[in-house]
């Protein structure tokens, strides 16, 4: 039997995987006494479940249903005014969660920190427009992007695609060329799903050549009309040279060596 | 004053000139191309710059004009998205008739490196290109040169060449 390869993830196209290859990961430090870190971690003690220093930054991982009153903790006792950026990672091929991650900013200690906390598929995590306003598009793109609905957001809606948008583009389950609608988007809402025909599907191959194509390819040396049909077979038409232009070095014009001197 | 007399009888000091209806609509055509100032990606840089006054499209007659309804040229420069195809699509029907399109730079020609799903691969699906100018970005000098192709490509058309009926749109 052939070996079966998952589908679950149509994005990965790798063509060699090493079976020894582990993927390199930065090193985890843990946090040291009496520093700010340290702090934090203590005035967050009650939702960390795992809290960790990679690359200066402090990682908490919490519960996704206690992600607002968290928050709330490190912006007003630990000093976080504000929230950089926030998206999620799909991991539902391997663990059937999505990772959703806040990154934070001490702009007074000049420290950083991400608030990490996973949910399964169909789940919803609550909104934190309330205490930060830069995360109501952030969240947007995130239930575009991922399809993770936001409780109590004011404007819950798709902010990149366009709004009748089937598919959610940053899960590994939709194709980097876009599935069947994705494909006909312009066509169906321009012309209507009846051009389909007329128009025809999308090239992907940015190296196809048409042969028989006299509107977009030209034929060097054998020029036909523009829009001439040339399936049922060319008329020949030979290079015309010239004396000055173009000259036929081709014809024997040299002198040939019939015999030795 | 004898000697600003018109000799009408001479060849070339006939005060006519004769032509055909053809030639003279198309010539007042092809030097009055008015673009629309319609910038989609990096390409309209390249459009502003034959626009400015190093490259200067005015000489040419070509002056962007910032209304679909006063624009006869649509110059689609750069990436155009699927999100997008649809505005497109209706500022070009919203241009008067005669009206021409030149495809700029290799992503409004083919969709060029983005070949993924947001991206409409090729805007001669949306609208009927006249002229596919290649490169990425085409230099300004470029651009000049595909609007004197399409000018060239004017001249030689029938100047009441019924251009974008539904059986020319087949052809798309």
């Amino acid at each position: 039997m052939r070996k079966y390869t998952p589908k679950d993830n149509v994005q990965a196209k790798s063509y060699y995987t090493d079976r020894y290859w582990v993927a390199p990961r930065v090193p985890r430090a843990a946090v040291e006494e009496g520093t700010h870190f340290a702090d934090v971690v203590k005035a967050m003690a009650k939702f960390a479940k795992e809290s960790y220093i990679e690359i200066g930054t402090l990682v908490i991982h919490i519960d996704a249903k206690e992600n607002f009153d968290a928050i709330k903790t490190l912006k007003e006792q630990c000093g976080y005014t504000q929230c950089s950026e926030q998206s999620a990672v799909d991991y539902l091929a391997q663990d059937g969660e999505f990772e959703l991650f806040y990154q934070f900013l001490n702009v007074n200690e000049a420290k950083r920190v991400r608030i990490v906390c996973r949910i399964k598929e169909g789940e919803a995590i609550e909104s934190i427009v309330p205490l930060f306003n830069s995360s109501n598009f952030a969240e947007r793109e995130m239930f575009d992007m991922f399809g993770i609905k936001v409780n109590n957001h004011p404007f819950l809606k798709r902010i990149i695609m366009p709004d009748d948008w089937e598919g959610h583009p940053l899960r590994k389950t939709y194709p980097l060329q876009g599935d069947e609608f994705a494909s006909w988007y312009e066509v169906d809402k321009i012309f209507g799903k009846e051009y389909r025909d007329i128009i025809g599907p999308e090239n992907r191959d940015p190296a196809r050549i048409d042969r028989y194509d006299t509107k977009r390819f030209s034929r060097v040396g054998y020029e036909v009309p523009f829009g001439e049909d040339i399936s049922e077979g060319e008329k020949e038409q030979p290079i015309e040279y010239s004396e000055t232009l173009l000259v036929n070095y081709n014809k024997d014009s040299g002198k040939q060596l019939d015999h030795r001197k | 004053m004898a000697q600003h007399q018109v000799n009408y009888a001479s060849a070339a000091g006939l005060p006519i000139a004769l032509t055909t209806v053809d030639h003279l609509v198309n010539w007042g055509r092809s030097n009055s191309l008015w673009p629309l100032t319609y910038g989609l990606a990096c390409c309209a840089i390249e459009m502003m710059a034959s626009g400015a006054s190093r490259y200067d499209f005015d000489r040419m007659g070509t002056i962007f004009r910032a209304s679909p309804r006063q624009a006869d040229v649509m110059i689609l420069a750069g990436t155009l998205s699927k999100k997008h195809a649809e505005f497109a699509r209706r500022l070009y029907d919203q241009m008067t008739e005669p009206k021409w399109v030149i495809s700029m730079g290799s992503c409004a020609n083919t969709g060029g490196m983005f070949n993924t799903y947001a991206t409409v691969q090729g805007v001669d699906r949306i609208v009927p290109v006249d002229i596919y100018l290649p490169g990425c970005a085409p230099r300004p000098e470029t651009l000049q040169y595909a609007m004197m192709m399409l000018q060239k490509k004017i001249r030689r058309e029938s100047a009441n060449m019924k251009k974008n009926t539904k059986q020319n749109l087949r052809l798309v």
